[in-house]
């Protein structure tokens, strides 16, 4: 596939935490571009700054030293109303806990992004029952969260991610709350919109999820230890052949 | 903000309380209970000053009566303890000389308090109370004609001798079913023929029996027919609206103590009684016990509004979580804060409105009880908030609500995104 345009690019990206009088450097001058219809994977053990570096991308934590360009547009100094609006328009999330609103029923879930656009009810219905039909779950669209498999939660999520038709989307962990066969048909799905030319990131810690990525970057205590791409393994192939071994 | 008022919020703002059914109704009875409260104490004063006022229903309350004592002073060679009378020139006078004063009446009477026998119909006698009296002091001591009339003009200038009874008086002289109207009554042995019957109303707690046990005649037949001469026993005088009776009476004074040849400064010469006086003293009672009622009632929703603000604080911590993930889905802080502050509006509103309805509905059920009682002598009436005061407790509703949000509000956008992400 060609790349085109250039759709994360961070330059010398440094953050630190302040605990009391100490200070903890978390990253250490980061260097990172992805392009457009990317799939990558961020790996690290914990304290490696992983999840700094996922936030800070995600527009919710700022940088204290370096450039951050998403789809061409600097991220920096955002008042918070900007950054919501930054983030509603580029950044689709997909959370470990998944993190659905339990009182609100799949689509209502699906529809929220949409909803702080200012799209009107009816539009939003629909556009929020097309992505629910793509993940596999129209006829669950009623239901609370709570009645939901864990699969089926991180599927509501995708859709919701999806929703608002974002640039990049961000998963922290998809499939850390997912048994095997679960994880591997999250995965699937999630290929299957990169396989549409969304850029994805994932973060993982799982070696088998990250290989099904295109793209892997190591990182180890604040830098980048390691940036190659690898053939991506498919998730229903890693499906049958776990299937074969049980 | 045309968001605020969309379909879309409001079934936020529905979904977010209804998922706490039994917290948002605990929530919403303590402002419920407090504007009942405000309610309840605002019309209990209204009910006990309607109660009192009725007393005064009617009555020129702009009034003052004032009689003649003893010159207390030694005055142009004349000694002081002197007695004198008011004069029927006097009245004249007064009018001429104070302006704004709408009714001087001057009054004779006979009988009185626990007096001897004095009226006398056929085998019937009694003791009544007899005015002679000018047609205006229907206007100042109103009473209903419950048959044929009242004192005219042409009774004054004709010196007729006519009398208008009370209902006691009838009862006491005459026969059940027997029509007064026509026949004569001996009032000291004068014969009077009645013309009409009146019912009166209790004088600001005075005695209600008492005030239908008497007989007025008119004035100048009175004067004739008991020999009082050109003297006035008392007067019955009222200020035109507008100008109050208590700094007019001064006047009046002057103009009686220059025509009696009584020192200027002799305050004890002239009795009075201001009715206005009184009428304000209890007017002035009734603003501080509303006065009372406001700042009972409001210290009460109070203590439910910081109930509110309370159970919103806590909601915003519940729901850090979620707040964080609205904001990773693009919500904006004021939408945050909005929709807090539009929660806690809504709950204040709504327990607020239920609070006034069930306070108009226990009022609906004591006025009917009142109604089948004869609430005359009650000094309790119509217990009752206008909808002025009704308007003024929903402001202070959707104030408080607003008051009670902000806080919650603003602790609800303090946090940050990925701060509350990380709460599990």
């Amino acid at each position: 596939m060609l790349y085109f345009s250039i759709m994360i690019e961070i330059k010398d990206l440094h953050k630190s935490y302040r605990t009391g009088n100490n200070s903890l450097h978390v990253l250490k001058g980061i260097n990172f571009t992805v392009s457009e219809g990317e799939m990558v994977s961020i790996m690290g053990s914990s304290g490696s700054g992983k999840s700094t570096l996922l936030n800070i991308l995600g527009i919710l934590d700022e940088a204290d030293e370096g450039t951050y360009h998403l789809d061409g547009t600097e991220i920096k100094n955002l008042n918070e109303r900007v950054a919501a609006k930054y983030r509603n328009k580029f950044l689709g999330f997909i959370f470990q806990s998944f993190n659905l609103i339990n009182y609100k029923s799949a689509l209502d879930n699906v529809a929220m992004p949409l909803y702080y656009q200012g799209v009107n009810r009816n539009v939003r219905t629909e556009k929020a029952m097309h992505y629910l039909e793509k993940v596999g779950l129209a006829n669950w669209a009623d239901h609370l969260p709570n009645e939901l498999s864990g699969g089926q939660k991180q599927r509501v999520a995708i859709a919701r991610a999806l929703a608002s038709d974002p640039k990049v989307l961000l998963a922290d962990e998809p499939t850390g709350a997912l048994d095997t066969k679960t994880s591997y048909e999250v995965m699937e799905l999630i290929q299957g919109i990169n396989d549409e030319g969304k850029t994805i990131l994932v973060v993982t810690h799982e070696d088998d999820i990250a290989h099904m990525t295109k793209r892997i970057v190591n990182l180890q205590d604040g830098i980048i230890l390691d940036d190659s791409e690898v053939k991506q393994v498919r998730a229903k192939d890693a499906m049958k052949k776990a299937l074969a071994h049980v | 903000m045309s968001k605020i008022f969309s379909r879309d919020s409001w079934s936020e703002i529905i979904q977010a309380l209804s998922s706490n059914w039994f917290r948002t109704l605990l929530t919403a009875f303590g402002v419920l209970w407090g504007i009942f409260i405000l309610v309840i104490l605002l019309a209990a004063g209204n009910g006990l000053e309607n109660g009192v006022k009725q007393g005064f229903s009617g009555m020129a309350t702009n009034s003052m009566f004032m009689w003649a004592q003893t010159a207390s002073k030694p005055y142009k060679g004349l000694p002081k303890g002197r007695r004198y009378n008011f004069k029927i020139g006097d009245v004249d006078a007064i009018k001429q000389n104070v302006p704004n004063l709408r009714f001087v009446s001057p009054r004779n009477q006979l009988g009185g308090f626990r007096g001897a026998n004095n009226v006398t119909r056929g085998l019937k006698t009694g003791a009544y109370n007899v005015y002679g009296d000018y047609p205006e002091i229907i206007k100042q001591q109103p009473m209903d004609i419950t048959s044929g009339r009242f004192i005219n003009y042409a009774d004054i200038n004709d010196k007729r001798k006519v009398a208008i009874i009370g209902e006691s008086v009838k009862t006491g002289l005459y026969d059940p079913g027997e029509q007064p109207i026509g026949t004569y009554i001996k009032i000291n042995g004068v014969n009077f023929m009645v013309i009409g019957t009146y019912k009166k109303k209790s004088n600001g707690g005075g005695d209600a029996e008492e005030a239908q046990k008497e007989i007025y005649v008119p004035f100048t037949s009175f004067s004739q027919a008991f020999n009082m001469g050109e003297r006035v026993g008392w007067m019955a005088i009222t200020a035109q609206d507008g100008s109050s009776i208590t700094k007019l009476k001064d006047q009046v004074f002057d103009v009686v103590k220059s025509r009696h040849s009584i020192h200027p400064e002799d305050d004890r010469a002239v009795g009075s009684f201001d009715l206005y006086e009184e009428y304000s003293k209890i007017n002035g009672l009734f603003v501080a016990l509303n006065f009372v009622a406001y700042f009972v009632g409001i210290l009460v929703l109070l203590s439910g509004i910081i109930g509110i603000s309370n159970i919103m604080l806590i909601v915003v911590k519940e729901r850090t979580k979620e707040i964080g993930i609205r904001r990773a889905l693009g919500a904006t802080p004021w939408s945050i804060r909005a929709q807090v502050l539009l929660e806690s509006i809504f709950l204040t509103i709504i327990s607020g409105m239920a609070g006034i309805v069930l306070a108009s509905g226990v009022l609906a059920l004591v006025n009917y009880f009142m109604e089948g009682m004869d609430t005359s002598d009650m000094m309790f009436l119509n217990p009752s908030v206008n909808i002025g005061v009704v308007l003024i407790a929903l402001l202070i509703l959707i104030v408080s609500g607003l008051l009670a949000g902000l806080i919650p509000a603003q602790n609800a956008i303090k946090v940050k995104p990925v701060d509350a992400l990380r709460t599990e």
